[in-house]
C-alpha cells in the first residue's frame, strides 16, 4: 500500500514538473530562437547565482567552523608525538583554507564577471608560459615544504627505538572484541600462534605453553598504560582484518591475520588529568546534555534513561570486520606508574589462568 | 599516423543497404552511437540503484535503529518491522561503492562518452571494431545483471566494503555476505573487467589508427586525449584487479592460501598458511588508485571541451593540459600505497608513497588554474553543461585540497578510514565525476537524441544538486576529524560521538534532498527523448567534428566524404576573423597562421 501511494505521489510530481515546464517554456518562447540555448537573461541570472554560490561556500565554511570547529581532534592529544601531528594538520588546514578561499573566489567571480552578452567578444588567450610557470612552481615549493615536514614527522613516529625500554603490549583482535597481553615481569611476550588456541583450557590467544616467556604473560580486557613510559604495541588478529585506532593518541595500525604489526607511542596525559582539562569538561557536559535530552522519550516509554557519560580513552576498530564492527572497543586507562603497578599486580599470570 | 578510413567507409556503406531490424538497431547494435546510448541508459539505471542505497544508509546513520517504512518496503526480510539489519547496512555501503565507482562512473561515463565522441571527434566512420564494441557493452550488461541478482541471494549480497579485503571477503563464516553474495560479486567484476578491457583496447586502436586526414595528435580535442589516456591506464591496471579477483576465488573455492594465513574463526583453526591480506591490498589498490583517475580523467576532458566552447575562448594552455593528463596518468600508477599507510606495510615504503602522492597535486593545480584562466575575459554562455563544468572545478578543488592531508602518511594515521576520507573522495572523484558526466550529457544530448534537453530543468537540477553536494560533504570533514570511523551501522555505542549526531542528521537531510532532486533530471532526460525541441545541427556553435554530422543518426556518421581537419579544436574568437568560431574542417585562410599552444 505504501509503495503504491509513493508511486502515485511520484507520478503526480512528474506531471506537475511537466506542466510547470510547459508553462515556463510558453512564457519564454520567442520566434526563431532555439529556446534551449542560454540567452543573455539566463547568463545574467546564472552569473549572479554563481556569486550567490560563492557566498554559500564561504558561509558553509564559516558555519561549520563556528558550530563544529571544536569537534576535530586538533589540540588535546595525549601522546608525545601527538602535537607534531596536530601541528602539521593545522599548517595543512591553513594552506588548504587559503587556497580554497582564493581559487573559489576566482572561479565564481570570473563566472559572474564574464557572463555572456550578445555581441561581446571573448579574448583569444590561448597560452602564457610565464603564468603557467608561476602556478607550477608555487605548488612545487609549498608541497616540497609539506613533504619534508610530513616525512620527518612520519619517520619519527614510526621509528621505534628499542633502547628506550618500551613497555611491550600485544593488542589482540577478534570478531568483535579486543584483548591486551602484557609481557609480565620480563616484559617479553611469549610465543604464540592461533593454532595453539585451546578454548577448553582457556588458552584463548594461542600462547605457547612450553615457552618460559609466556608463563608470566598477562591477558586483560582493559588496556592500562603508565603515563610517560614509551609503549610498543604488537598487533595480532585471529580472524579478519581489524584496525587498532586510538584517536586521542593519534595512533592507528591494522591488525593482520598471519603477521604481527606494530606501533609505538608515549602516553602523556592520564585519564584523570584529561577529564579535568577545560575542553574535556565542556565536551562531556555537552554530551551529557544531549544524553539527558535523548533520555526523555525513553523515560516516557518506561525504559531506562541513558547512563551519564564520563570520558575515557578508547581503542576502537576502524577496519570493516563484520556485523558488529560498529561495537568493537576497549577502554584505555592511562595512569601513574604506581596505579599501574597496583593494577597489574591484581591480574592473573597466564600459567595461573589455564584450566587443567 | 593519421589515416584515411576509406576502406572502412566502404564497408559501412555496404552494410547500410541491408535493412536494419529492431534487434540490430536497438539491441545488438554495432554502431558506436547506439552503444554509447546503451551504456548511458544502463549506467543511469545502476546509478538510480546506487543513489537509492546511499539514501537508505544515510537515513540509518541519522536515525539509527528507528523503524522506517521505506526500509520495510525495499529491504523486506532485512528490515524486520522496518528496522535496518546491521548486515544489510554493510551490504548497502559495499554495493553502493561498487556500483557508483565501476558501473556508473567507469562504464557509464567512459563507456558513454568514449563511444560517442571518439569516432565523431576524430573523424571516423565507427570504432575500429564494431563487433568487439558490441561484445564489450553486452559483457557490461551481463555483469550489471549479475550484480543486481546478487542483491537477492539468501545470505545477502557482498558486504565486505567495496575494497573486499580478505579474510573478511574470503570466509563465508566471517560474514553472511561472504558466501554466494561475494561469489556473484567476484564473477560480476571479472566480467566487468573483460568488458572494460575490450572497450579500452578499442578506444586506443581507434584513436591511434582512424584519425581523419589532418587530425594530428596535437589537434585532438582534449576529450579525446583524456579518453585515450584513460583507456591506457585501464589496460595497465584492470588486469591486476582481475588477477586479485581470480586469486581470491581460488582461496575461497579451491583451498589455496594466497591471501590467508593463521586463521581461527568460530571455534576452529583453518588450514590456510603463508598468505597475506596485505598482498591483496597491493593488488587491489594497484587498480584501485588508477581507477579514481579512470573516473576523473574523462570528466576532465569533457569539462575542458565544454568550458572552451561556452567561454567562446580557446582552452588555456592546451599543451600544458595534455602534459598534465600524461603526468597524472603516470603518477597514478605509482601512488597506490597511500591507501595502505597503516596496513602494516614497511614505513619506509610509506614515505616513498607520500612523496609520489603529493606530487600529483602539481599537475592537478595546473589543470585547475588553466580552467579558471579559460573563464577569464570570456563570453560565458551559461548553459546547464557550463554550470556543471564550473561546478566540477569547484568540487574538484575543494575535494582535491584535502588530498594533501590524506596523502601525508603522518596525518593519515589519525584520519584513515574516518568520514574525512569519505568526504574527500566523494567530492574529488564522486561528485566531480558525476558533474562531468552531467555536463557531458547536457552538452551532447542534441548529438545523442537529435533533440534539445530542457535548460530550465537543467538549471534547477544543477543549483539544488550543487547546494546539496556541499551540504552533504563539507560538514562530513568535521566529523571525520573528530575521529568518527566510516562503515559504522550506528554510533550509539560510543557516547564519545554523541555530539556528532546532529551533524549526521543535517548531512542526511541534504543527501535526501539531493537524491530526490535527481528525479527532475531523470524526467528531463527521458521526456526530452520524445518531447524535446528538435535540435539544430550545431546548437552550441562548437568547432569539433561531431557537429558537422547530420542531426539524424546514420551509419558511418557522414553522408559524404569524411571531413579533413585543418586546425586545432579551439579557434574561438580568433583574431583576424569576423566569425565567433571556426570549425576544425575549415581550411586556413591565405596567410593565416595556425596558432597552436
Amino acid at each position: 500500500m505504501t509503495a503504491l501511494l509513493t508511486i502515485i505521489v511520484l507520478v503526480f510530481i512528474l506531471i506537475a514538473i511537466w506542466q510547470m515546464v510547459k508553462i515556463f517554456d510558453l512564457a519564454l518562447a520567442t520566434k526563431n530562437e532555439n529556446t534551449q540555448v542560454a540567452t543573455d537573461k539566463d547568463n545574467t541570472l546564472n552569473g549572479y547565482l554563481m556569486m550567490g554560490f560563492l557566498a554559500f561556500i564561504y558561509v558553509i565554511t564559516i558555519v561549520c567552523c563556528v558550530l563544529w570547529g571544536d569537534l576535530p581532534l586538533l589540540s588535546n592529544s595525549a601522546s608525545a608525538h601527538g602535537p607534531t601531528i596536530d601541528n602539521l594538520m593545522i599548517i595543512s588546514l591553513v594552506i588548504i583554507f587559503f587556497v580554497q578561499t582564493l581559487t573559489q573566489f576566482l572561479l565564481h567571480y570570473f563566472a559572474f564577471k564574464y557572463k555572456g552578452e550578445k555581441g561581446k567578444k571573448a579574448l583569444f588567450f590561448a597560452d602564457n608560459n610565464k603564468l603557467e610557470a608561476i602556478w607550477t612552481i608555487i605548488p612545487v615549493i609549498v608541497l616540497a615544504g609539506l613533504i619534508i615536514y610530513g616525512l620527518n614527522t612520519w619517520i619519527n613516529i614510526m621509528g621505534v627505538d628499542e633502547s628506550d625500554d618500551p613497555l611491550v603490549v600485544e593488542l589482540y583482535a577478534q570478531q568483535f572484541n579486543w584483548k591486551a597481553r602484557y609481557g609480565g615481569a620480563d616484559n617479553t611476550l611469549g610465543k604464540s600462534n592461533v593454532r595453539l588456541i585451546d578454548i577448553d583450557r582457556a588458552n584463548i590467544l594461542g600462547l605457547d605453553e612450553s615457552d618460559p616467556n609466556a608463563q608470566d604473560d598477562i591477558i586483560t580486557t582493559e588496556l592500562h598504560l603508565p603515563v610517560g613510559r614509551p609503549v610498543l604495541f604488537k598487533m595480532r588478529s585471529q580472524d579478519v582484518l581489524h584496525s587498532a585506532y586510538m584517536p586521542h593518541f593519534r595512533a592507528q595500525m591494522n591488525c593482520v591475520p598471519g603477521m604481527i604489526t606494530q606501533f609505538g607511542f608515549t602516553p602523556t596525559v592520564t585519564t584523570v588529568d584529561m577529564r579535568e582539562t577545560p575542553e574535556m569538561v565542556e565536551k562531556v557536559k555537552r554530551i551529557n546534555d544531549i544524553r539527558v535530552e535523548n533520555s526523555k522519550p525513553l523515560l516516557a516509554k518506561g525504559e531506562e534513561a541513558l547512563e551519564p557519560y564520563t570520558f575515557d580513552y578508547l581503542l576502537i576498530c576502524n577496519k570493516i570486520c563484520g556485523k558488529s564492527h560498529y561495537n568493537m572497543q576497549m577502554k584505555i586507562v592511562v595512569e601513574t606508574q604506581e596505579e599501574y603497578d597496583a593494577w597489574i599486580k591484581e591480574q592473573k599470570a597466564f600459567k595461573n589462568s589455564l584450566i587443567n | 599516423m593519421s589515416a584515411h578510413a576509406d576502406t572502412h567507409a566502404h564497408d559501412d556503406d555496404h552494410g547500410h543497404h541491408h535493412k536494419e531490424t529492431f534487434v540490430t538497431k536497438y539491441i545488438f547494435s554495432q554502431d558506436h552511437k547506439m552503444i554509447a546510448k546503451q551504456y548511458l541508459v544502463t549506467g543511469t539505471i545502476m546509478g538510480v540503484i546506487g543513489v537509492l542505497m546511499s539514501m537508505m544508509f544515510r537515513m540509518q546513520i541519522a536515525w539509527p535503529e528507528e523503524p522506517n517504512v521505506l526500509f520495510e518496503a525495499l529491504l523486506g526480510k532485512w528490515a524486520p518491522e522496518g528496522v535496518m539489519d546491521a548486515d544489510i547496512y554493510l551490504a548497502l555501503v559495499t554495493i553502493h561503492g561498487t556500483i557508483m565507482v565501476f558501473f556508473v562512473l567507469t562504464a557509464g561515463l567512459s563507456g558513454t562518452f568514449s563511444n560517442l565522441l571518439i569516432p565523431l571527434q576524430i573523424g571516423a566512420r565507427d570504432m575500429a571494431s564494431g563487433f568487439l564494441n558490441m561484445v564489450s557493452y553486452w559483457l557490461f550488461f551481463l555483469s550489471s545483471v549479475i550484480m543486481v541478482i546478487s542483491l537477492f541471494v539468501e545470505a545477502g549480497p557482498a558486504a565486505a566494503g567495496w575494497t573486499i579485503y580478505p579474510p573478511l571477503s574470503a570466509l563465508p563464516m566471517a560474514q553472511g555476505g561472504s558466501g554466494t553474495g561475494m561469489t556473484l560479486w567476484l564473477v560480476s567484476m571479472a566480467i566487468f573487467i573483460a568488458s572494460s578491457l575490450l572497450g579500452s583496447l578499442n578506444y586506443i586502436v581507434t584513436v591511434l589508427n582512424l584519425r581523419t586526414k589532418g587530425m594530428s595528435m596535437t589537434r585532438l580535442p582534449l576529450t579525446i586525449w583524456a579518453f585515450f589516456i584513460t583507456a591506457v591506464i585501464g589496460v595497465i591496471s584492470f588486469p591486476v584487479l582481475l588477477s586479485a579477483a581470480l586469486l581470491l576465488i581460488m582461496d575461497r573455492s579451491f583451498g589455496t592460501s594466497f591471501f590467508l594465513s593463521d586463521i581461527f574463526i568460530q571455534g576452529e583453526v583453518l588450514h590456510y598458511q603463508g598468505g597475506s591480506p596485505v598482498l591483496f591490498e597491493h593488488l587491489f589498490w594497484f587498480l584501485g588508485h588508477p581507477e579514481v583517475y579512470i573516473v576523473i580523467l574523462p570528466a576532465m576532458g569533457l569539462v575542458s571541451e565544454i568550458m572552451a566552447t561556452n567561454s567562446r575562448k580557446p582552452i588555456f594552455g592546451y599543451r600544458a593540459m595534455i602534459a598534465s593528463i600524461l603526468a597524472i596518468a603516470f603518477l597514478s600508477t605509482i601512488v597506490w600505497g597511500h591507501h595502505m599507510f597503516v596496513s602494516g606495510m614497511n614505513p619506509f615504503l610509506g614515505s616513498v608513497f607520500t612523496f609520489t602522492t603529493l606530487l600529483i597535486a602539481i599537475p592537478s593545480a595546473v589543470k585547475a588554474f588553466n580552467w579558471i584562466t579559460t573563464l577569464w575575459k570570456g563570453n560565458l554562455q551559461m548553459n546547464p553543461a557550463m554550470l556543471f563544468s564550473i561546478g566540477f572545478v569547484s568540487t574538484f578543488i575543494t575535494g582535491g585540497l584535502t588530498g594533501i592531508i590524506l596523502g601525508d602518511s603522518a596525518l593519515d594515521i589519525n584520519v584513515h578510514d574516518t568520514y574525512f576520507v569519505v568526504a574527500h573522495f566523494h567530492l574529488v572523484m564522486g561528485i566531480s565525476a558525476l558533474y562531468g558526466m552531467f555536463a557531458g550529457i547536457y552538452h551532447w544530448y542534441p548529438k545523442m537524441y537529435g533533440r534539445m534537453i530542457n535548460k530550465n530543468l537543467g538549471y534547477i537540477h544543477f543549483w539544488i544538486t550543487a547546494i546539496c553536494a556541499y551540504g552533504v560533504f563539507f560538514p562530513m570533514h568535521f566529523i571525520g576529524m573528530a575521529g568518527l570511523p566510516r562503515r559504522y551501522y550506528t554510533n550509539s555505542n560510543f557516547p564519545l560521538f554523541d555530539d556528532l549526531a546532529n551533524v549526521n542528521v543535517i548531512i542526511t537531510v541534504f543527501a535526501l534532498i539531493g537524491g530526490v532532486v535527481q528525479i527532475v533530471y531523470l524526467y528531463n532526460f527521458f521526456a526530452s527523448i520524445f518531447f524535446g525541441k528538435k535540435a539544430p545541427q550545431n546548437p552550441w556553435k562548437a568547432t569539433t567534428l561531431e557537429w558537422t554530422t547530420p542531426v539524424e543518426h546514420m551509419h558511418g556518421n557522414w553522408p559524404g566524404e569524411i571531413p579533413h581537419v585543418h586546425r586545432w579544436a579551439y579557434d574561438y574568437n580568433k583574431p583576424g576573423h569576423d566569425v565567433d568560431f571556426i570549425p576544425q574542417n575549415i581550411p586556413l585562410k591565405d596567410g593565416e597562421e595556425e596558432l597552436q599552444h
